[in-house]
Order: structure tokens, then sequence, then C-alpha cells
């Protein structure tokens, strides 16, 4: 019975000491300790929170960068296939003008010796009939020297002369 | 180092509380009689009234139960002690004298005579003794107790240990605002936040930042004077969380705190339960029941954990007395070695399962209705 006696000091005395003990720990302890406790916490989760979002910003970044190389990529690509199209077409209508102009001139060239074979030709045709024209001076100069042979050939072309 | 400021702080001031203890009270340390009280056996006898040579009778019972009951004067070794001052309230007045009156210099219990009265310390209660020298029954009801005592001592040591630890951790935590703990601090945090996050949030809500300081001193009270209960020598080994007094103030306040925190849901399911209206008064004595019975089923727990690991391991040791050999020494201590590595755990244990019902009490006083 003894052992589970409360005693009036030592009730008086805890009282006295739990109470003081409560007081000042939790005007000096607890409430510094527990609000830095608290702030810590929370500035942790915010620079978790922070970092979170600079990862999500980064990958985004990133995904943009990506997207921007695949696109500058292609557009180089387009624009190399550009380039190299165009540069077949350029070689291709040179090619073409070439062929055209050549054609052109190897007509023209033709013209040229045709016309020049006309002139030269006629050239020749005026030579022989001036030629045949003396030839035949020199021969009709001759030949009416004797009048026999006069009449001769008049009437070998009367002959030849056939009234139809 | 960087600890050397609070480390030589605490030196300076746990030296200074020492000195001031030992300034305040009278220390009597006498040269041991070397001439027959050697043997240990005799040490332990329950009285050494009688300094002639003949082993008394030893009585484990009375030597285990004054361990764990409280006592005027702190026995430290062989014949020395710390005498604490004794404090009584007379219907004349107050008297304050030191408990080493009672002895004389043969370490016989003696009659003191103080301002008004003449007392005897009976098995550590002091009695008013009659002109006759009888004990005075009917002065001695009239004068009350209020002595410093080997558990207010002991409590009062508890106290400034853990204020010390405590405001040196605030400080850190100022020094270190928005760091990682570090050192000591590092040490407390988990168990300020085991508080919190496990004990407090979990039974009260989200009111529990107004009860926190209650918690945490409850819950380091208990933790750190069951862990000095467990310490052998001074200034541990007073049973302070063991005894019915220092549980029932606990648990008062506990007590107090749930009834005044009360909101109208907790009273109104008090007094005005969902019952048939002709049940109603027996639901009254029920519930009103139910409100002294939680605390006290806390003071009972409290009190009966800590007194019985002291009884254990007090009995294991006496059996070395008994048997009377030193055979059977190492099987004491290996199992008393046992026993308090038991208690550490039932040290933190009791110091939990108080807080958490403290919580758990609280949480249904002031949770909204549902």
């Amino acid at each position: 019975m003894e052992l589970v006696t409360p005693s009036i000091g030592l009730v008086f005395w805890t009282v006295i000491a739990f109470l003081f003990l409560l007081l000042l720990l939790k005007k000096f302890a607890w409430s510094p300790i527990l609000n830095l406790i608290h702030d810590r916490e929370r500035s942790i989760e915010s620079a978790l929170t922070a970092a979170e979002n600079a990862k999500d910003e980064l990958k985004r970044l990133t995904n943009e960068n990506e997207q921007l190389l695949k696109e500058a990529r292609a557009e180089r690509d387009l624009i190399l296939k550009e380039a190299r199209e165009l540069k077949e077409q350029i070689v291709n209508d040179a090619k073409k003008t070439a062929q055209v102009e050549g054609a052109k001139m190897i007509a023209k060239a033709k013209q040229e010796i045709n016309s020049q074979k006309a002139a030269a030709l006629d050239e020749v045709k005026n030579q022989v009939s001036h030629l045949s024209l003396a030839i035949a001076e020199r021969v009709l100069r001759k030949e009416f020297s004797d009048k026999a042979k006069q009449e001769e050939l008049v009437s070998d072309l009367i002959k030849e002369v056939k009234l139809n | 180092m960087y600890f050397n400021c609070i480390f030589n702080f605490k030196k300076i001031s746990l030296s200074a509380v020492f000195a001031l203890f030992f300034a305040f009270f009278t220390l009597q340390a006498q040269a041991q009689d070397s001439i027959d009280s050697a043997s240990s056996v005799e040490k332990m006898v329950v009285k050494e009234d009688h300094p002639e040579h003949h082993e008394e009778k030893f009585d484990p019972t009375v030597t285990i139960l004054e361990h764990i009951s409280d006592t005027h004067d702190w026995h430290l070794w062989g014949h020395t002690s710390i005498h604490l001052p004794v404090i009584l309230y007379t219907p004349a007045g107050l008297e304050f004298f030191s408990s080493g009156n009672f002895l004389n210099e043969h370490h016989e219990s003696v009659d003191y005579t103080g301002k008004y009265n003449t007392y005897r310390n009976e098995e550590e209660h002091i009695r008013v003794i009659g002109a006759d020298g009888k004990v005075d029954e009917q002065a001695s009801a009239k004068v009350i107790d209020f002595s410093i005592t080997k558990n207010v001592a002991a409590l009062f040591i508890a106290v400034f240990i853990i204020l010390v630890m405590f405001i040196g951790v605030a400080k850190t935590y100022k020094k270190r605002v928005g760091k990682a703990p570090k050192g000591f601090q590092s040490v407390v945090e988990p168990f300020i936040v085991f508080v919190r996050d496990d004990i407090a949030r979990p039974n009260i809500g989200y009111k529990y930042e107004r009860f926190m300081p209650l918690l945490l001193t409850i819950f380091f009270f208990i933790w750190i004077n069951n862990l000095l209960g467990l310490i052998p020598i001074f200034p541990g080994g007073a049973n302070v969380t063991g005894n019915i007094a220092v549980t029932f103030v606990l648990s008062a306040m506990v007590l107090i705190v749930v009834n005044v925190k009360g909101n109208k849901y907790y009273w109104s399911h008090i007094f005005k339960p969902d019952v048939p209206f002709w049940l109603l008064p027996i639901m009254w004595v029920v519930e009103i029941i139910g409100i002294i019975s939680k605390p006290f089923a806390l003071m009972i727990r409290l009190f009966a954990n800590i007194t019985a690991g002291h009884i254990i391991v007090l009995s294991l040791i006496s059996l070395i007395f008994i048997f009377k050999t030193l055979a059977i020494a190492p099987v004491s201590i290996a199992f008393v070695l046992f026993m308090d590595v038991l208690e550490l755990l039932v040290a933190f244990l009791q110091a939990f399962i108080f807080t958490m019902l403290t919580a758990l009490f609280i949480g249904s006083a002031v949770e909204e209705h549902h």
C-alpha cells in the first residue's frame, strides 16, 4: 500500500518541476526547434519541387532543341535537294540549249553551204556559158567563112525545127 | 572544433549544478569503519544499527522496497550519503533542516528537535514525537512533508539535464538555419520528428501543433527519467517514473488538458450519447468513469512497468546475497545485463506509449463531429 500511495511532497515538487520544464522548453526549445524543422522541411520541399520543375524545363528545352535540330536538318536536306535539282535542271537546260543552238548553227551552215554552192554553181554556169559563147563565137567565125557550110547548117537547123 | 563551445557550456553548467548541490546539501562523508563492514553482504543488510560483528538475516523484500521507494537521503556508498534537506509544513510554520540530523556519528537513527517539534524518521516518514517520547499521531497527521527527497532531487537533476540538452539543441538549430542537422542535434531530431509525425499528427489531426510542446515534454521527461533510473549510481538510480506520485502528476496533467481542451462534440458525446433517454443516467456514470479511468490507466501502466523492472533487477542482484555465494554472481550479472537491455527498450516504449495515449485522448477530445 505504501508503494501505491502518492506522497503529497513529491506530487507538489513534480507539479512544479514538470510545469517549469514544460514552460521553459516550450519557450526556449520546442517552439524554435519545431519552427526551424518545419521551415527546413518546407524549403527542402520547395527545393525539390523547383528541381523537378527545372528538370521538366530542361526536358522541354532539350525536346525543343531536338525538334529544332530535326527541322533544321530537314530544311538543309530540302535545300540540298532543291539545289541538286536546280543544278540538274540548269545542266539539262544548258545541254538542250546547246543542242538547239548547235542544230541551228548546223542548219545555218548547211544553208550557207548550199547557198554558196548555188552561187558557185551559178558562177560556174556563167563562166561555162561565157566560155561556150566565146567558143561558139570563135567556132562560128571560123565556120561562117565558108558559105557552103553556112547553108548546110541552116538547112540542118530548119530540119530540126518541126512545125507542130 | 565546432562543438567545443556547447560541450564546454554543458560541462561548466553541469559542474555548476553539482557544486550547487554539494553546497546546498550537507555531504557527510565519514571514514568508513574498516573493521567489519568490509563484506558487501553486510552493506546490503537492512539496518546497520548494530555495529557488532554478526550477520543479520538478509530480507530481499525489505531491501528491494527500500531501493524503489523514496528516501530522505541519497545513499552513495558505504556510510556515505547525500543528506537532502527536509522541509516540513507544520501548523506552527515551516521547518527546514538537513536529513543528516536523523543520524548520529555512529549512523544510528536519532530524533531531531526542530524549531517547533521533535521529529523522528520512521521508515522515511517524518513523525512528530510527543513529550512522552512516543509518536504523536495527531500532530504527525498535521505535518506535511515537502522534503527534497531522493526522487525530488533526481527529478530536478533530470529537469536540468533535459533543459541543457534541448536548449542547447535549440541553439544549434538557430545557428544552422536551413542546414542539415549535425552532432547531437541529429540524434534528437529523429525523436522530435517521430513524436510529431507518428504520435501527434495521426492521433490528433491537423490541430496537433498546439499540443506538440506538451507531448514532447512528456515524452522526453518520461524517457530521460526512465533512463536515469536505470543508472545504478548517482545521479541516477532513483525510481522517479516508477513512483506513483510522479505518474499521478503526469496523468493528472493529461486529464486536465484533455478535459479543458475537449470541444462540444466531446462533451455532447459524454452527456448526450445516442441512447434511449432512460439509459442516460447510467451512461453519465459510465462516461465519467471513462474520463477518470483513461489517465488512471496511464498512471498505473508507467508506474507498474518501471517499478517492475527495478524489482526484477534488484531481485536478481539479491540472489547473490540470498545464496551467500559469489558463484551465483555471474548468473545474476548475466540476467541483470539482459534485464537492463530489456529495460532500455521498456524505457523508450513506456515513454512512447504514454505520449501516444495522451495524443489519442487529446485527439478524441478535439476531433470534429464525424
